[in-house]
């Protein structure tokens, strides 16, 4: 008996010691010294190890922008991929920081699903890319199809909504992983795969002959792709979400990897000095040092560079509806002051 | 009382961190709709039912699947095992070459690279393979011409019934007849030809009953009949090749464990090969076999949980699908460990009550 008081004394002080940590993030990964990051499992100009082994993309940069903002060090991130059913879980449950992972923004996850989500840092809409000699030229001719998608996704709702609102008979085939979803697709056992439209791209432009490959016109839905925290955090929440629009709001002013050294010192426009932290102390807001964008942009750049080098030069991806608000697009960074 | 005490603990400081999370907790999700499309489904599913419903789809899945690989792996594996003892050389190293690739692999490599060899080796569905008129093999699976009843079914399906019935009563005339006489009578081919005569006379009796939907190519995929699709053709083949080589040195260790004088001495009275077979090597051999085997089955139902990898929509491609679109992960991680433990546990019932017949009744 007194063996067993014991053990179940033990375990809860453990349970104990587990409710009390995570008093706050930010303790949490200067502590540990490096930020636990949540990516996928290999997605071209979002999160995709190259051959040396390191994370490239704009969802893995955006990581390094926060590493840069909290430790000073870009370097100093953990990454971890996860795959499509545990990015939200991952951080809801503390296993990791921060998951940023074209993970769409929906009202169900940030609500009832334990996380918060912070800015859209792509906008993106699911379509279909299907083989050109199928010889259809809209998505609504693709009754009686069979479709590839990946499990655990808001992917699968869409299809099948889009499926239930148009009146077609889709088959899909789930998989696990989207490469094995892109191979069984390429192999043709599907007629059509169906995914956030900017991954199209990608795949096809990884295709041995993209000419191969359409994509359909329609965009069946809104993806709004941002990262996201653990809910209850709210000075880690406003940590990322600046973070983010810090780096759109560089791009609107102008501030680049190659300038950022120059314009915290000579910079005439009194935005641009007290963001990076010439005059006033924004960092300050949210516990971080008042160089902290002169951080974050002389690590990764700006928004508009971080989108080129991942998304235009290698996949040929355009601005789109990702461009500036100023120039027609929706992104729109709330003021830093 | 420790561990009733760790799992309320365990319990409630689940509940608390799901709360403080702001994460639902409960099986109310259960009737919401689910909105996610299944592509292999035994019952009528459409996007509109229930989460409930759709994991009900994946659990029939699973059972398929598992079903239909236990009745075959183990066909397999008796072929694999006897083959492993035999006297032929060629046969005898062919299965052993056969048990120690498959066993020494993993699984879900196995299962890739059927799949991968299936959606390779076969055309697209336009140039579809026709091998008689109906039957046809692509990529997008097997097509059978599907069985449909006509006008009259239902006097056949009565007769089919009695042929059954009258074939059975034979079987045990049989049977007692031998005891009463000594004179052996068939009564399993006896009982067969009773069946099959009555059978096919209802059959022409009732103007042919039995019509069929020959699948069509229309559009992008065949249209009708009855499909096998890769991915179940694919898993369901991974399982039972697998699994066979495990049950095949079940059975080899059975028919080893059986000592060769019994055999011997039984050939020296001049009983028939078959009836060695039956009556002096099985009886023996299943004691060995059929404890082993059961834990294969078990391993076997687990492991259709790989389905998801290539796309099958068994209960935990379907249950990850539910958590990737409520984040209820708890509840359906307890719902896949109740079917599972409920399945294995069935299967475990079943293989005792055969061993507890099969094994030496001491007097």
């Amino acid at each position: 008996m007194r063996e067993s008081t014991k053990l179940a004394a033990v375990t809860v002080a453990a349970l104990l010691g587990v409710g009390a940590a995570g008093a706050g993030t930010l303790e949490d990964v200067r502590e540990a010294g490096e930020l636990a990051c949540g990516v996928s499992e290999g997605v071209p100009g979002f999160s995709n190890p190259n051959s040396d082994g390191v994370w490239e993309g704009l969802d893995a940069d955006v990581c390094r922008a926060v590493a840069a903002a909290v430790l000073g060090d870009a370097d100093a991130v953990r990454f971890v991929p996860l795959a499509s059913k545990q990015k939200v879980l991952a951080v809801s449950s503390g296993q990791v920081d921060l998951t940023s992972r074209t993970t769409t923004w929906t009202m169900k996850r940030d609500s009832a699903e334990g996380v918060d989500f912070t800015a859209v840092v792509y906008y993106d809409g699911q379509g279909f890319m299907t083989s050109a000699a199928a010889g259809i030229s809209s998505a609504t001719e693709l009754n009686e199809a069979t479709v590839c998608l990946t499990t655990g996704t808001t992917t699968e709702l869409n299809l099948a909504d889009f499926a239930r609102a148009n009146n077609l008979t889709l088959e899909p085939v789930v998989f696990e992983g989207k490469r094995e979803a892109v191979e069984a697709y390429a192999s043709g056992r599907c007629d059509a795969l169906t995914t956030d439209s900017s991954q199209l791209a990608a795949f096809r432009a990884g295709f041995a002959d993209p000419s191969e490959h359409m994509i359909l016109p329609e965009v069946i839905s809104k993806e709004p792709l941002a990262p996201l925290v653990a809910h209850g955090d709210n000075q880690w929440k406003d940590i990322v979400t600046w973070v983010v629009y810090g780096l759109i709001t560089a791009e609107e002013f102008g501030v680049t990897q190659a300038n950022v050294a120059d314009m915290a010192a000579n910079s005439g426009n009194p935005a641009v000095q007290r963001m990076l932290g010439a005059t006033g102390d924004t960092g300050g807001f949210i516990g971080l040092d008042s160089t902290w964008m002169v951080d974050v942009l002389s690590a990764v750049g700006n928004y508009g560079e971080i989108y080129d080098r991942n998304l235009t030069s290698t996949l040929g991806l355009e601005r789109g509806v990702n461009a500036q608000w100023n120039e027609g697009g929706l992104l729109y960074a709330m003021p830093i002051r | 009382m420790a561990v009733l005490g760790v799992a309320y603990l365990l319990f409630s400081n689940t509940q608390r961190n799901l709360e403080i999370r702001g994460i639902e907790s409960g099986f109310a999700f259960l009737w919401q709709e689910a909105g996610l499309p299944i592509g292999d489904s035994l019952i009528d599913y459409d996007p509109s039912r229930g989460y409930g419903y759709a994991f009900l789809v994946g659990v029939l899945n699973t059972l398929l699947v598992s079903i239909l690989a236990i009745v075959f792996a183990t066909l397999l594996g008796i072929v694999v095992g006897v083959s492993r003892v035999s006297k032929n050389w060629l046969l005898a190293k062919c299965a052993s070459i056969y048990v120690e690739t498959l066993r020494n692999l993993p699984l879900l490599l196995i299962l890739f690279f059927v799949y991968t060899v299936v959606l390779a080796s076969f055309p697209h569905p336009r140039e579809a393979i026709e091998i008689a008129e109906g039957y046809y093999i692509s990529k997008r699976g097997i097509y059978l011409p599907r069985p449909l009843a006509e006008d009259g079914f239902a006097v056949f399906a009565i007769a089919s019934v009695v042929a059954l019935v009258l074939a059975l009563v034979f079987w045990r005339w049989a049977r007692n007849y031998k005891v009463r006489t000594g004179r052996s009578v068939s009564g399993f081919w006896g009982g067969l030809a009773i069946f099959v005569v009555l059978c096919a006379l209802s059959y022409f009796a009732s103007d042919k009953p039995i019509g069929s939907e020959l699948p069509v190519y229309k559009g992008f995929n065949f249209k009708g009949g009855f499909a096998l699709k890769p991915e179940f053709a694919a898993l369901l083949l991974g399982l039972v090749l697998y699994t066979a080589a495990f049950i095949g040195e079940n059975v080899r260790s059975g028919i080893q464990s059986v000592h060769a004088g019994q055999i011997e001495a039984a050939n020296a009275l001049g009983v028939s090969s078959g009836v060695v077979t039956r009556q002096v090597l099985l009886p023996q051999a299943l004691r060995v076999t059929i404890p082993a085997t059961t834990n294969d089955y078990a391993s076997l139902v687990k492991n259709s949980s790989l389905a998801v990898a290539i796309g099958y929509p068994d209960m935990v491609s379907v249950g990850g699908t539910i958590i990737g679109q409520n984040g209820q992960a708890v509840e359906i991680i307890a719902m896949w460990m109740a079917v599972y433990l409920t399945i294995n546990l069935f299967i475990s019932l079943g293989m005792n009550v055969l061993n507890a017949r099969v094994q030496i009744v001491e007097r």
